[in-house]
């Protein structure tokens, strides 16, 4: 204890020096700039002057005890499940809430007002909802229907599409199946970007464009069209070039749900009447692998309601020529991030989640397991 | 007469199969199509890039695309070597530490027994259907006003959250026998240890579908730059290629050939990836069922 007292004696009187010598410095000085110079000087001799008490301190308490009394405490914490899942889980949790979780809360808060992210937000109750029923003509005469049309085509289209490809390749063998898998596979591979790099050159208004150029030459049509531009042929374009990049690990998913069925089961079913292949994929291979199936389903509606940049990427403007391409997604993007409309933003926004919602409610309706 | 077989995964090739290869293996190259066509784009001079009637393949293949590539600089003079370093310096840290993070919440959600687990997991599978563009003005406010405006870490940060790559995970990790962890426990293994040696092991082909995934998402994002990086030295590879394809639709032509050896740069990493992982991720994908 002696030793204690003598060196906190030592360490107050020599900290007490300083201030002295401080202050007698501070009375002659009159400029702040020099004045702040040594105040800094004194501060890190300071801080020295603590850290080396301190780790003197430290060899007198002995540390280590310390150490093995937070070692016991965790020790005892992780025997319980809880706490040890906490550990494990927090930085997921934590993410996911400020990323996903509270963007949604966010938008759902913020389509109750009026907010041009410059002013503060004015209540807005259900206005923002009741104006894009009832004034967007845009939302009503083209994006409303588009995204349906959109979606519906390339959502459950390209769903019963990979399910039949899956099912076919799954008829062949293992090599071959590779193969064909890798390359129905790989346009899923390409972003969206790149998708427009590739099908904007293919689809160039002019006539060296590669389509415009094979349709000429075979005499189907008599000058150049300007895909890209004409609101009759945006659409369809952006429903083939999604199509096309639509086969991701939901595909993959249901090849190896088809695959692990088992062949007892099939065996089975041929004794109790099964006759053909339509049937089989009918009574023995849907039900047997309805969580792969369910699992694609989501993954198709992702797809199908996320890549709707696509329009805007394909005809380099948003709003699409005429809005012909428009879908919620470019519609949310030029109310929020070009007329700064956030409020209204935020109820498309909304409207976007619960239509995804609706539409993997009636997934999960078909494919969902009832325990 | 007996039965027959299903057919499903033949050993070997019957005539019966011939149906199936005459509408795959068209199908198969229709896809494929505009992917060599890409290619074949990167590789043509520039007189064949705007030769009429215009070729499908490069008749002189050059590299002459690719070295302009290299040589070209942005506007303000970033030379491109400097975003596809950034890109591979974002990509390693994201895959690497999606992988570890949702290898750690897989276990928890997995093995773990606790009072919010099924709720956790419920959340989480709703969220596979979060569409991150939906609510990208929430998600532009807080990351304002977490300030990670101008951060290279607003590359990272909100795209390590991967509801997908924990689901497969979570799935993958029941089918581990509790009998195993329960072992090694009574050898007196704690939770870190049984994670580091016994699951994570065991859990490759999950994780590196994870890492796949990730890798897909980050190397292709240009969110970030687009809207919270305005140091042009801080900015991806992706988001340098898709300021190629404005400029190309401003001036028509110049680029075409560059942007088509920029796509083929983006896109190869990705191929190379998924064919060297393609078995293990088949594996994962039979444990992906939603029940």
């Amino acid at each position: 204890m002696n030793k204690i007292k003598q060196i906190l004696s030592n360490f107050f009187a020599s900290i007490g020096n300083q201030i002295k010598k401080g202050f007698k410095f501070l009375i002659h000085v009159t400029r702040l700039d020099v004045a702040f110079k040594f105040i800094k000087e004194k501060i890190k001799i300071g801080l020295q002057f603590i850290g080396k008490y301190l780790a003197k301190f430290a060899c007198l308490i002995k540390l280590d005890i310390v150490w093995n009394k937070i070692k016991a405490i965790y020790e005892r914490l992780s025997q319980h499940d809880w706490f040890i899942a906490t550990l494990l889980l927090w930085p997921y949790v934590l993410l996911f809430s400020i990323f996903i979780a509270l963007p949604v809360a966010i938008a759902i808060g913020l389509s109750m007002f009026h907010f041009d992210a410059v002013q503060t937000p004015t209540w807005a109750g259900f206005q923002n909802y009741i104006m894009i029923f009832t004034s967007d003509s845009v939302f009503a005469k083209n994006v409303l229907p588009n995204t349906l049309k959109y979606a519906l085509l390339v959502g459950p289209g390209g769903y019963i599409l990979s399910f039949f490809l899956a099912w076919m390749l799954t008829q062949i063998q293992a090599k071959a199946r590779t193969v064909l898998a890798l390359a129905l596979y790989t346009p899923s591979m390409v972003g969206g970007l790149f998708i427009s790099v590739v099908w904007r050159t293919l689809f160039s208004g002019d006539e060296a464009g590669y389509i415009n150029h094979f349709l000429l030459t075979n005499g189907m049509i008599e000058k150049p069209i300007q895909f890209l531009q004409s609101p009759e042929h945006l659409m369809n374009i952006m429903i083939v070039v999604t199509l096309w990049s639509s086969m991701g690990i939901g595909f993959l998913a249901m090849i190896s749900g088809i695959l692990n069925i088992n062949s007892e089961i099939y065996e089975a079913a041929y004794i109790d009447g099964i006759r053909n292949r339509f049937q089989e994929i009918i009574y023995v291979t849907i039900p047997s692998m309805k969580p792969q199936m369910l699992f694609g389903a989501v993954m198709a509606i992702v797809n199908a309601f996320s890549s709707g940049y696509i329009g805007v990427a394909l005809s380099g403007s948003n709003p699409t020529p005429d809005n012909s391409g428009q879908l919620i997604i470019n519609h949310i993007e030029d109310f929020g991030l070009q007329r700064y409309e956030m409020g209204y933003a935020a109820a498309l926004s909304v409207l976007l989640l619960v239509i995804i919602w609706l539409f993997s409610k009636i997934a999960y309706k078909i494919f969902g397991e009832k325990d | 007469m007996g039965f027959q077989g299903t057919k499903i995964n033949p050993k070997k090739f019957d005539r019966s199969q011939l149906k199936f290869y005459i509408i795959l293996v068209p199908l198969a190259a229709f896809m494929l199509l505009p992917i060599v066509y890409m290619f074949s784009q990167a590789f043509k001079p520039l007189d064949e890039l705007f030769m009429f009637p215009p070729r499908f393949f490069a008749i002189n293949p050059t590299w002459k695309n690719f070295q302009d590539l290299m040589r070209t600089a942005s506007t303000s003079g970033v030379p491109m070597s400097r975003y596809l370093f950034n890109s591979i310096i974002i990509t390693i840290t994201i895959v690497v530490a999606t992988i570890f993070i949702t290898a750690m919440s897989g276990y928890a959600l997995s093995k773990k027994k606790f009072k919010a687990k099924n709720t956790l997991f419920s959340i989480n599978q709703a969220a596979l259907m979060f569409v991150p563009v939906a609510v990208a003005i929430p998600r532009y406010l807080i990351i304002v006003n977490i300030g990670l405006v101008d951060n290279p870490l607003v590359h990272i940060i909100p795209a390590l959250a991967m509801p997908v790559g924990l689901f497969l995970v979570k799935q993958f990790i029941d089918q581990i026998p509790d009998v195993l962890i329960e072992a090694a426990r009574l050898d007196g293994a704690g939770d870190f240890y049984i994670l580091r040696k016994i699951i994570i092991p065991l859990i490759v082909p999950a994780l590196s579908t994870v890492g796949i995934l990730s890798f897909q998402a980050a190397w292709g994002a240009t969110e970030a730059s687009n809207i919270y990086i305005s140091d042009e030295t801080m900015k991806t590879f992706s988001f340098y290629l898709s300021t190629l394809t404005s400029q190309a639709t401003g001036n028509g032509v110049a680029g075409a050939g560059m942007q088509a050896a920029a796509s083929l740069i983006m896109f190869l990493p990705n191929l190379i990836i998924f064919i060297l992982m393609q078995s293990r991720v088949m594996n994962t994908m039979s444990h992906s069922g939603i029940k």
